[in-house]
């Protein structure tokens, strides 16, 4: 057993992250900037997406609906409403856990394939309401959504000033589902997760700490969304087709389900795949798929799961 | 086999220091072609777009500048397209971007180049807000818009005839739009509607009840207010339920006609601004353009990209290749100021909210009888002039033209 040292973090793990946010604090140095604030806000909403996934074993098929709803909510509030950053941000993350709210009360009741078709379900209608509703602006989405100044003070004009904000919300959801996972609510989720009738035998109301376990993912799938809102300067139907639900998936096998670092290193090839193939012209799908084949078939467990198991140790 | 975590950490440092090297100083013109490589709209635009673009830059005999071609796939997300073009800009020095077939990434990377002061053409967008309320000074219009087709397609159809109206409307806002423009114009040309009905978007594949609906309503014309696979499949259908109608195509392209076949096509009635077949001066184009795509005539959007680049780098060697990079705008105000003239398009001009003016056509899709061979497919019904044929400066609600 690994001892558990500050924060939940086992050495290995502690090395680790000192590592990551080493790497994301010089980065933008080396890296171009824009292209890590998209790495991170995936990071963040793969990060969202395996809390549920990876330690409570609900397979959801329809997270881009909080991750794109978040994204609508923040862009238009900076838009339309005239919101700092910060405040834009945190209404697309109430707006990912309102929703959640709503749809994981309905989605938690059935298990297994029913949970995920029912996520997939909602997932879509949450889909068509943001083609149909007026404030989307249906096919051309919400366009030119303004970065503003943080706190009303500081311009994000410049992508360092912005990149720093992204980095800031990453490390915190990062360190928030690290939290989450690694408390006593935590290891009830990851009892549920083995065997639920026995946490339910144990007293543990089980639907209670799924649905709290799903709001807090997509509220930060929500926060993920919003963040990227800003970034980019738009919200567009791409975040909540069901495709960005499939690519979420995606992300998260490739890392390492229920690793906590495997989600990042999932986003960051994910992304790195659609950014620098985008110059390879028509091969691009026909190469994203035979990376995914070639990452199933070597990283069973995903790239950190396997790394994990080489070095022997928990990431 | 065992992995250090020495060796690992190495391995990371020396990948991301590679890009560094990368960087170039050159004072060279970049264009970027951002256009569909991979999804529904790589015939229209795709790889040909890039092919037209260096056929421009080739045919431009250029003096004292180099012009460098970039083609990348916006994969049809705005993020990528936004990410894409500002990487270009920021970190490869491009001046130009172009193509943009997806009217979100075209909004999208428009308001790129505007806060970046470089230059937008979009050739393969469709939405008329880009020249409309999301009008700025870096952004050009060029091919074709939403209001253009649904001017040539209803108003000169009704005049030719084509009387009375039905639609099929996908329902969503895109769809509610062309529908309701078109009816107006339809109206206007003494036509009558006499009915519509909405389909479900996206996702319908049955139009059956729909073009029975159509069919019951006894219209002369049967208007299609939807667009790519929607589109293929009410055309598709309509032949297998022998709808006698006419059917009017209000985004339809060359390469549609192409892939469908004359047989389900034949009767056909839609509006491009340029056709490979059309006169000298666009055969030859069309031929020039041959050793690079073989097999392939180009549409409206490819030929739009050749044209307009060739009018860019025009401007931009009168004002010095150097004036050019530096300020977007001041270029494109320069393009606007000159008048265009190439063999696709002929003859126009660019107005102040950054509409290219000219002529829009009226066709009809050939009977397979009456074609010569693979993309003989259109004859010429109605020709609408350029002055008309686009939507009145005034209307558009662009802030440029009442500044």
């Amino acid at each position: 057993m690994p001892r558990f040292m500050m924060f939940g973090f086992s050495r290995p793990q502690l090395i680790a992250f000192l590592v990551m946010v080493a790497l994301v604090a010089v980065a933008p140095f080396v890296l171009y900037p824009v292209f890590l604030m998209k790495v991170l806000c995936f990071a963040l909403f793969a990060c969202a997406f395996n809390l549920l996934i990876g330690y409570v074993g609900l397979l959801s098929f329809g997270h881009a609906a909080y991750f794109g709803m978040g994204g609508y909510v923040a862009g238009y509030a900076a838009k339309a409403w005239g919101f700092t950053p910060e405040l834009a941000i945190i209404a697309g993350t109430l707006a990912g856990g309102v929703l959640g709210a709503a749809f994981g009360w309905l989605a938690i009741r059935r298990q297994g394939i029913y949970f995920a078709m029912i996520t997939l379900a909602l997932g879509q209608m949450a889909y068509f309401f943001c083609l149909q509703a007026p404030f989307t602006g249906g096919e051309d989405g919400i366009q030119q959504i303004p970065r503003g100044n943080l706190f009303g003070m500081i311009s994000l004009k410049s992508d360092l000033a912005m990149y720093a904000v992204v980095a800031v919300v990453f490390l915190f959801g990062f360190l928030l589902v690290h939290r989450i996972v690694h408390s006593p609510f935590g290891q009830i989720l990851k009892a549920i997760r083995e065997n639920e009738p026995r946490a339910t035998s144990l007293g543990y109301r089980t639907d209670s700490y799924k649905l709290v376990a799903f709001i807090i993912s997509c509220a930060l799938a929500g926060l993920a969304g919003g963040t990227k809102s800003l970034v980019f300067g738009i919200a567009t139907l791409t975040d909540v087709h069901n495709a960005m639900s499939g690519e979420v998936v995606l992300m998260t096998l490739l890392g390492g389900l229920g690793t906590i670092f495997g989600p990042v290193m999932g986003a960051l090839i994910a992304t790195a795949m659609e950014n620098y193939l985008a110059q390879a012209g028509a091969w691009v799908t026909v190469i994203q798929g035979v990376i995914f084949v070639a990452c199933v078939l070597a990283f069973r467990k995903g790239v950190i799961g396997v790394l994990a198991e080489r070095l022997k140790i928990q990431l | 086999m065992t992995i250090s975590r020495r060796a690992l950490i190495g391995t990371a440092a020396a990948a991301t220091a590679l890009p560094l090297a990368a960087r170039a100083q050159s004072p060279t013109i970049r264009i970027g072609v951002l256009t569909d490589l991979s999804g529904p709209y790589q015939d229209i635009a795709g790889v040909v777009s890039g092919h037209a673009t260096r056929q421009a830059v080739e045919e431009f005999a250029s003096k004292g500048f180099n012009v460098e071609v970039l083609v990348a796939d916006h994969q049809n997300k705005s993020d990528v397209g936004v990410a894409v073009s500002r990487q270009w800009i920021d970190r490869d020095g491009v001046d130009v971007i172009i193509d943009l077939a997806n009217s979100a990434v075209s909004l999208a990377v428009s308001g790129v180049c505007k806060e970046k002061n470089k230059v937008c053409i979009a050739t393969g967008a469709a939405t008329s807000d880009l020249t409309g309320k999301a009008c700025n000074p870096n952004t050009i219009h060029w091919v074709y818009d939403t209001y253009m087709l649904a001017r040539s397609t209803g108003g000169a159809m009704a005049k030719a005839g084509g009387d009375t109206w039905f639609f099929i409307t996908a329902d969503y806002a895109f769809g509610h739009a062309l529908t309701r423009d078109v009816s107006g114009f339809v109206t206007a040309a003494g036509g009558k509607v006499l009915g519509d009905v909405r389909t479900p978007f996206p996702g319908t594949t049955d139009f059956s009840s729909f073009l029975l609906q159509a069919q019951a309503s006894k219209a002369k014309v049967v208007g299609l207010s939807n667009a790519g696979a929607d589109t293929i499949n009410s055309i598709k259908q309509a032949r297998e339920f022998g709808i006698t109608q006419k059917l009017g195509g209000l985004l339809v392209f060359l390469s549609d006609v192409h892939s469908l076949g004359l047989d389900v096509c034949q009767g056909l009635v839609l509006s491009e601004s340029f056709y490979w077949d059309l006169n000298d001066r666009t055969r030859a184009f069309s031929e020039r353009l041959k050793p690079k795509a073989p097999t392939k005539r180009p549409t409206m959007v490819q030929a739009g990209n050749y044209a307009s680049i060739l009018h860019y780098l025009k401007v931009a060697n009168a004002m010095g290749a150097a004036e050019a990079k530096k300020d977007g705008a001041a270029t494109v105000a320069r393009m606007k100021a000159t008048p265009t003239e190439d063999d696709c398009f002929g003859a126009g001009s660019i107005r102040a909210d950054g509409r290219k003016i000219h002529p829009c056509y009226l066709f009809e899709v050939k009977k397979p009888a009456e074609s010569k061979g693979p993309w003989d497919y259109y004859k010429l019904l109605a020709t609408t002039p350029a002055e008309e044929a686009f939507r009145p400066l005034k209307d558009g609600g662009c802030a440029m033209v009442n500044a």
